[in-house]
C-alpha cells in the first residue's frame, strides 16, 4: 500500500482506542506482550538509569575542579567512575535505541503486528530489571571500584568492594540483550510485509539487524567472562591471578572480545536513526542506499576483529599490534562512507530545521570528530602515548555522548508523536539541542588536550598544571546536565498537556507513519503490501498531518 | 596532498608551541610521535570542518521554502561513492604504514642500552639500578644514552608512563615487560601510573631526572654505597640453597648456570626456549613448567619466598655468570 | 482480518500463518543455539589456553577422572538424542502414545546422565578432595604436575556444571512437552515445539561430545586403565 491512499483526515483522534488506552491498570502493563508497551517500559527504566549514571558523572566533574579533589575521598571517586561506566554502558547505552525505539518500531516499519516472540520480549525487560536491581544493590551496598573494565587481578583478588553483585547484574542483563537481538533477527527475517524485500527496508532496520548480530555473537562471551571472574573471586582458583598461575591478560582478551563490538552496538542503531532523520527532514531518498546498508553489516563483522587495540601497551607482540591496528583502520571506512552519504543526501534536498534534524546534524559533526580521533588510537605510535589518558575518555565520549546519545534524543523527538500521540514544544526542543551541543563540546574537547598533555584517566587527584582544562570540562558538564534535564521536563509535560498529534506530523515516509498516533495495539488493520522503495519522496508525496 | 598535510602540520605545530597545549618533548622519539600527532590533528580538523561546513552550506542553500515542495529524486553516483571509499582507505593505509614503522622503531631497544629495573606495587615505583642504587618513585637516567627498563609488578597491573618521552608500557604481575627511551634534554619530567590499580592510583606518581652522563655517574657513586644487583643476587643464590643443586661444574642435581643466559635450551616437553629474564623468572617461580631435557622435575618452587626485586637480583647474578666464565677462561 | 477459526490451536496471532510461525520458531532456536555456542566458546577457549600452558597437570587431572562413567554418559546421551528424534518422528506420523513413550524415555536417559554425573562422579570427587574451593588437597604423588591440577578441576566442574544446568533446563522443557504430547497437542500438521526442543537437546548432546574427549581423554588412555 502506498502512502498516497491513506486519507489522513479520516482518522479521528483522542477518543480512539490505541495501544495506550486499550487496557488500563498496572497488570496490563506489567504483563503486556505488546511490543509498544514493552518499549515504554524500557524507556522508563533506561531513563532512570541514565540519570543515575549521570548523577555520578556530575559528582565526578564537581570533584575534579580542584587538583586535590573537591568533593570526595579517592576511594569514593574510584567508585564513582566505575559505577558511572557500568551503568551508562550496560544499562543505558547498550539497550537504549534497540530496546526503546527498536522494540517500538521494528514491527511497525516492516508491517508486522508484533515481534516474533512477544513473551520473550517481556521476559527480556524483566531480565533487564533484575540485572539492574543487582547492580543498584551493589551501588547502595558500598559501591564497586574496579573500573567498568573489571581488570584482573585487581578485581579478582584485591578489591574489597561489591564486585560480585555488580558482575552478576551485568551478567543477567546480558541475557536481556541476547533475547532482544534474537527476537529482532527472527522478526526481520520472517515477518516482513508482502513486497517488502530486503533492499526496500528502512535503513533503521538494517542497522538494528546488524546490531542484533553483535548482540547474539558478542554478549555470551562477556557473560562467560564475568561468570569466570565471579568464580575466581569466590574460589580463588587462579584463572586470572598470576600469583597462582593464571593470566591476567587473558581476562582482557575475553573482556574486550565483547566490549569492543559492544561499542558498535551502541552506535549502529544511532546511525540507523540518522538515516531516517536525514531523509525525512530533507525529503529525499538516501544517497547510496546499498552502501549504507552494507556498511552497517561490515561494521558489525569487522568489529569482532579489532579488540586488541585496547591492549596495545599490555606487552602483546608487535605483530598482534600491527594486525589489530590495520583492522581498526579498516573499521573506520564504512562509518566514513555513511557520513558522506548522509551529507550527500542533503544536496538539493528540501531541508527543515525541526528539533530531530538539529540532533541529527549535531550527531554527524560530533561523530565525525569522535571517529577521526579514533585514528590517533588505531595508530600504534600515538596510541602508546595516549592510551590510559583523558584522550581516550574524550574519544569515546564524543562517539557515545556526542553520537549515540544525540541520536537517541533525535529519535525520541522524531517518533515521540507516534509513540505518545502528543507534540512537544518545538522551541524548547531546539533550545535544548543547542544547550546540549554547547555543553557537550565544552565538557569533552578540553579532555583531548588533557590527554595529549599526559593526564591519565581515572585519577582522583592530579598535578595542578592540569587544572584550567579540568575546570573548563566541569563547567561544560554542568551545562550539559541542565541540557539533559530540559527534554525530561518538556517531554514529560507533553504526555499530559501537549497538543495531540496527527498520524504524520513530519510528512515522513515509512509504514509506521501510515498508522494513527498512537497506533492501535495490532498496529495495522490490514497488513500493508509494499510496492515502493524506502524514502521514495520524489514519487509520491506525503503531507504533514 | 602530502605536502599540504606537512605544511598544515608544521603550521599547527608552530601554533601549538605554547606549553599548555603540547607536552615537553624530551626523548629521541618524541618529535616523530608529535609529527604524526599533528598530521592526525590536521586530518581530524580538516574533515570535521569540511563536513560541518558542507552540511551548514547545504542546510542554508536547500532550506525548505514551501511546505509542499518536493525536491528532485536522489541520483546515483557510483564514481563518487567509490571515490570517497577508496580515498579514505588510501589515507588510512598511509597513516597505518607511517604509525607502524614509527612503532617498530620505538619498540626495539638498541642493543647497547643501559638497563634499569622497575617494580610497580600498590602504590609506588621501586627502581633498581644494576650498580645497586635503589630509588622510590624517582628515576635518574643519563642523557643521550638508550635506557631499557625491565619491569614487573608485585600485585596488580600498573602502567609506567613518561609523557615527555612518549613512552608507556603496562607493568604486569607474573611477567616482565620492557620499554626503552633515549632522553634528549636534561630536566625533570612527570612519571605516572596509567593503569587503574586501586585506591591510590592517582598518587602513584614520580619524577624522572635526566642528567648529563657525567652527572649521572657522580649521582650513582654518591650516597650510601650499595652492592650491585649481581652481588646481592649471589648472596640470595647461596642463602636459598640454589648453589647446592646448580654447581658451576654441572656435578649437582641441577644444570650448571654458567654461560646459560642467552642460550637456547631443550625442554623436557620437547620445545626449545631462549634463556632470558622471563625464562629465569619462570624457572624460579614455576620450575616444573621449564624442566630441561635430561633433568628430573625436582626443583622446588620459590613462589612466596622471594619478592620480585630479589628475583631480578638473582637474574642479574645468573646473567653475570656468563661473562665471569669468559673472563676466567680468558676468552 | 483473517478468520481465526481457520487457524489451528497453538497459533500465535503476531504471525500471518502457521508456516510463518513454524519458520520463525525454527530460526529462533538456531539463533539461540548460536548464542549458546558463543557462551560455551569463551569457556572452551580459556580451557584450551590453560591446557597448553599446563599440559602435565591437565593430563594428571584427566587421569583422575573415571573414563568409564564418562563413556557411559556419552552413550546415554547419544541414546537420548535418538529417542528424541524418534519422538519427533512419532508426531510426524501421528502416533500419540509413541510420542509420549519416547519423550519419557529421553527424560529417563537425561536423568540417568545427571544421576551418574552427580552421584558417581561429582560426589566421588568431593569425597576424594578434588573439588577446588571445597577442601581440595594436592596429592604429593602428583609430583611436579601438582600445583596446577586444581586448575584442571576448575574447568572440569565449570564446563560439566554449565552443561548439567543446560541438561536440567532441557528436562524441564521435556516435562512440558510430555504433558502437551499426552494431551494430544501434536499431530502431523503441528509439532514444531517438539522439533525446536529437539534441536536444543541435540545441541546439549553435541556439547557433551566435545567435553568428553577434552576432559576425559587427555594424554591417551585405555578403558579402565586406572589412575
Amino acid at each position: 500500500m502506498s502512502t498516497a491512499t491513506l486519507d489522513v483526515h479520516e482518522v479521528p483522534t483522542g477518543s480512539r482506542v490505541n495501544y495506550l488506552n486499550a487496557q488500563y491498570g498496572v497488570k496490563s502493563w506489567l504483563l503486556t506482550t505488546d511490543h509498544k508497551r514493552i518499549a515504554l517500559l524500557y524507556l522508563f527504566s533506561i531513563t532512570l538509569m541514565f540519570f543515575v549514571g549521570g548523577t555520578f558523572a556530575v559528582l565526578m566533574r564537581l570533584h575534579l575542579i580542584e587538583p586535590q579533589g573537591a568533593l570526595v575521598q579517592p576511594e569514593t571517586y574510584n567508585k564513582l567512575f566505575t559505577m558511572h561506566g557500568v551503568i551508562m554502558v550496560f544499562f543505558f547505552l547498550v539497550p537504549s535505541i534497540p530496546a526503546t525505539l527498536g522494540n517500538f518500531l521494528v514491527p511497525m516499519m516492516i508491517g508486522a503486528r508484533d515481534l516474533a516472540f512477544p513473551r520473550l520480549n517481556l521476559l527480556s525487560w524483566y531480565i533487564y530489571i533484575i540485572g539492574a536491581i543487582f547492580t543498584l544493590y551493589a551501588v547502595i551496598s558500598g559501591g564497586v571500584d574496579t573500573g567498568w573494565t573489571f581488570y584482573t587481578p585487581y578485581s579478582s583478588s584485591f578489591s574489597h568492594t561489591s564486585v560480585i553483585p555488580t558482575a552478576l547484574g551485568v551478567f543477567i542483563t546480558g541475557f536481556s540483550s541476547i533475547l532482544t537481538g534474537l527476537n529482532f533477527v527472527v522478526t526481520i527475517h520472517k515477518m516482513r510485509a508482502p513486497g517488502l524485500t530486503w533492499f526496500r527496508l528502512p535503513l533503521f532496520i538494517w542497522a538494528i539487524y546488524a546490531t542484533s548480530i553483535i548482540f547474539i555473537l558478542g554478549t555470551p562471551v562477556i557473560a562467560i567472562t564475568l561468570f569466570l571472574l565471579g568464580l575466581e573471586r569466590l574460589l580463588h582458583i587462579g584463572i586470572f591471578d598470576p600469583a597462582i598461575g593464571g593470566d591476567p591478560i587473558l581476562f582482557q582478551h575475553l573482556f574486550w572480545f565483547y566490549s569492543h563490538p559492544a561499542v558498535y552496538i551502541m552506535i549502529l542503531p544511532g546511525m540507523g536513526v540518522m538515516s531516517e532523520l536525514i531523509t525525512c527532514f530533507s525529503r529525499k531518498r538516501i544517497f547510496g542506499y546499498s552502501f549504507v546498508a552494507f556498511s552497517s553489516l561490515s561494521i558489525a563483522v569487522i568489529s569482532f576483529l579489532v579488540w586488541g587495540h585496547h591492549m596495545f601497551v599490555t606487552g602483546q607482540s608487535i605483530y598482534a599490534g600491527l594486525t589489530f591496528s590495520v583492522l581498526s583502520f579498516m573499521v573506520a571506512i564504512p562509518s566514513a562512507v555513511k557520513v558522506f552519504n548522509w551529507t550527500a543526501t542533503l544536496y538539493k534536498g528540501s531541508i527543515s530545521y525541526d528539533a530531530p534534524m538539529l540532533y541529527a546534524l549535531g550527531f554527524i559533526g560530533l561523530f565525525t570528530m569522535g571517529g577521526l580521533t579514533g585514528f590517533f588510537l588505531a595508530s600504534l605510535a600515538t596510541d602508546v602515548h595516549l592510551n590510559g589518558t583523558y584522550f581516550i575518555v574524550a574519544h569515546f565520549h564524543y562517539i557515545m555522548v556526542g553520537g549515540a546519545v544525540m541520536a537517541y534524543l533525535g529519535g525520541i523527538h522524531f517518533w515521540w508523536p507516534k509513540i505518545t500521540g502528543r507534540l512537544y514544544p518545538d522551541g524548547w526542543a531546539r533550545f535544548a539541542a543547542l544547550v546540549i551541543f554547547v555543553g557537550f563540546n565544552l565538557t569533552f574537547f578540553p579532555q583531548f588536550m588533557l590527554g595529549y598533555l599526559g593526564m591519565p584517566r581515572r585519577y582522583a587527584v592530579y598535578p595542578s598544571e592540569f587544572q584550567v582544562l579540568n575546570v573548563m570540562s566541569s563547567a561544560g558538564a554542568s551545562i550539559l546536565g541542565i541540557g539533559y534535564l530540559i527534554p525530561l521536563i518538556y517531554l514529560t509535560w507533553s504526555m499530559r498537556y501537549g497538543p495531540t498529534a496527527g498520524p504524520n506530523p513530519w510528512g515522513a515516509k515509512g509504514l509506521e507513519w501510515t498508522t494513527p498516533s498512537p497506533p492501535p495495539t495490532e498496529n495495522f488493520e490490514e497488513i500493508p503490501v509494499v510496492t515502493e522503495d524506502a524514502y521514495d519522496y520524489a514519487h509520491s508525496t506525503v503531507t504533514r498531518g | 596532498m602530502i605536502g599540504l598535510a606537512k605544511f598544515g602540520s608544521t603550521f599547527l605545530s608552530s601554533v601549538i608551541q605554547a606549553p599548555q597545549l603540547r607536552p615537553e618533548a624530551a626523548s629521541s622519539i618524541a618529535e616523530g610521535v608529535d609529527h604524526l600527532y599533528f598530521v592526525l590533528t590536521f586530518i581530524t580538523l580538516f574533515f570535521t570542518i569540511a563536513i560541518f561546513s558542507t552540511i551548514f552550506f547545504f542546510m542554508v542553500k536547500y532550506r525548505r521554502r514551501a511546505e509542499n515542495e518536493v525536491p528532485p529524486d536522489t541520483e546515483e553516483n557510483l564514481p563518487l561513492e567509490l571515490a570517497w571509499t577508496i580515498i579514505p582507505t588510501l589515507i588510512c593505509a598511509g597513516l597505518f604504514l607511517w604509525a607502524s614503522s614509527l612503532y617498530f622503531e620505538n619498540s626495539r631497544p638498541p642493543s647497547a642500552s643501559t638497563e634499569i629495573f622497575v617494580i610497580g606495587k600498590q602504590w609506588m615505583w621501586h627502581i633498581q639500578h644494576p650498580e645497586g642504587v635503589r630509588e622510590i618513585n624517582e628515576l635518574h637516567v643519563p642523557e643521550g644514552v638508550p635506557v631499557k627498563l625491565t619491569m614487573t609488578s608485585e600485585d596488580v597491573i600498573h602502567d609506567f608512563y613518561i609523557p615527555a618521552f612518549r613512552v608507556k608500557k603496562d607493568v604486569v604481575p607474573g611477567r616482565y615487560s620492557s620499554l626503552w627511551f633515549q632522553a634528549t634534554k636534561a630536566g625533570t619530567y612527570h612519571l605516572f601510573c596509567a593503569q587503574y590499580c586501586g585506591a591510590d592510583h592517582a598518587e602513584m606518581l614520580g619524577w624522572v631526572y635526566v642528567m648529563s652522563p657525567a652527572d649521572y655517574e657522580t649521582w650513582l657513586a654518591s650516597g650510601t654505597p650499595s652492592e650491585t644487583m649481581e652481588k646481592t643476587g649471589e648472596k640470595i643464590f647461596n642463602k636459598l640453597g640454589c648453589s647446592s643443586c646448580h654447581q658451576p661444574d654441572g656435578t649437582g642435581r641441577g644444570p650448571s648456570l654458567v654461560g646459560d643466559y642467552g642460550k637456547e635450551e631443550d625442554l623436557k616437553s620437547g620445545e626449545k626456549r631462549l634463556v632470558d629474564e622471563a625464562f629465569i623468572r619462570q624457572a624460579i617461580i614455576n620450575p616444573n613448567s621449564v624442566v630441561l631435557k635430561n633433568y628430573p622435575p625436582i626443583m622446588p618452587t620459590f613462589r612466596g619466598q622471594i619478592n620480585e626485586e630479589q628475583v631480578l637480583q638473582l637474574i642479574a647474578y645468573v646473567k653475570s655468570l656468563a661473562s665471569e666464565e669468559r673472563n676466567s677462561n680468558g676468552k | 482480518m483473517a478468520v481465526h477459526n481457520a487457524h489451528p490451536p497453538g497459533f500465535a496471532h503476531q504471525f500471518e500463518d502457521m508456516e510463518q510461525q513454524r519458520e520463525a520458531g525454527s530460526l529462533g532456536m538456531w539463533v539461540f543455539l548460536l548464542t549458546e555456542l558463543m557462551f560455551f566458546g569463551g569457556l572452551f577457549a580459556s580451557y584450551i589456553i590453560y591446557r597448553a600452558l599446563y599440559l602435565p597437570s591437565f593430563e594428571k587431572g584427566s587421569h583422575l577422572l573415571d573414563v568409564r562413567f564418562g563413556a557411559l554418559n556419552t552413550a546415554v546421551l547419544l541414546a537420548s538424542s535418538l529417542t528424541m528424534a524418534l519422538a519427533i518422528r512419532s508426531a510426524q506420523v501421528g502416533r500419540r502414545r509413541a510420542q509420549v513413550g519416547f519423550l519419557i524415555t529421553t527424560m529417563i536417559l537425561g536423568a540417568a546422565f545427571l544421576a551418574i554425573k552427580f552421584t558417581f562422579e561429582w560426589h566421588h570427587d568431593y569425597v576424594e578432595h578434588l573439588v577446588p574451593g571445597f577442601g581440595f588437597v594436592i596429592n604429593s604423588d602428583w609430583g611436579a604436575a601438582g600445583p596446577h591440577v586444581p586448575m584442571f578441576f576448575c574447568f572440569y566442574f565449570f564446563m560439566t556444571g554449565l552443561h548439567a544446568i543446560h541438561m536440567i533446563i532441557g528436562l524441564g522443557i521435556l516435562t512440558a512437552l510430555t504433558i502437551m504430547a499426552h494431551r494430544g497437542r501434536f499431530n502431523p500438521q503441528y509439532y514444531s515445539p517438539l522439533e525446536v526442543s529437539g534441536l536444543y537437546w541435540h545441541f546439549v548432546d553435541i556439547v557433551w561430545i566435545f567435553l568428553f574427549p577434552l576432559l576425559y581423554l587427555i594424554g591417551g588412555r585405555y578403558m579402565g586403565a586406572g589412575h
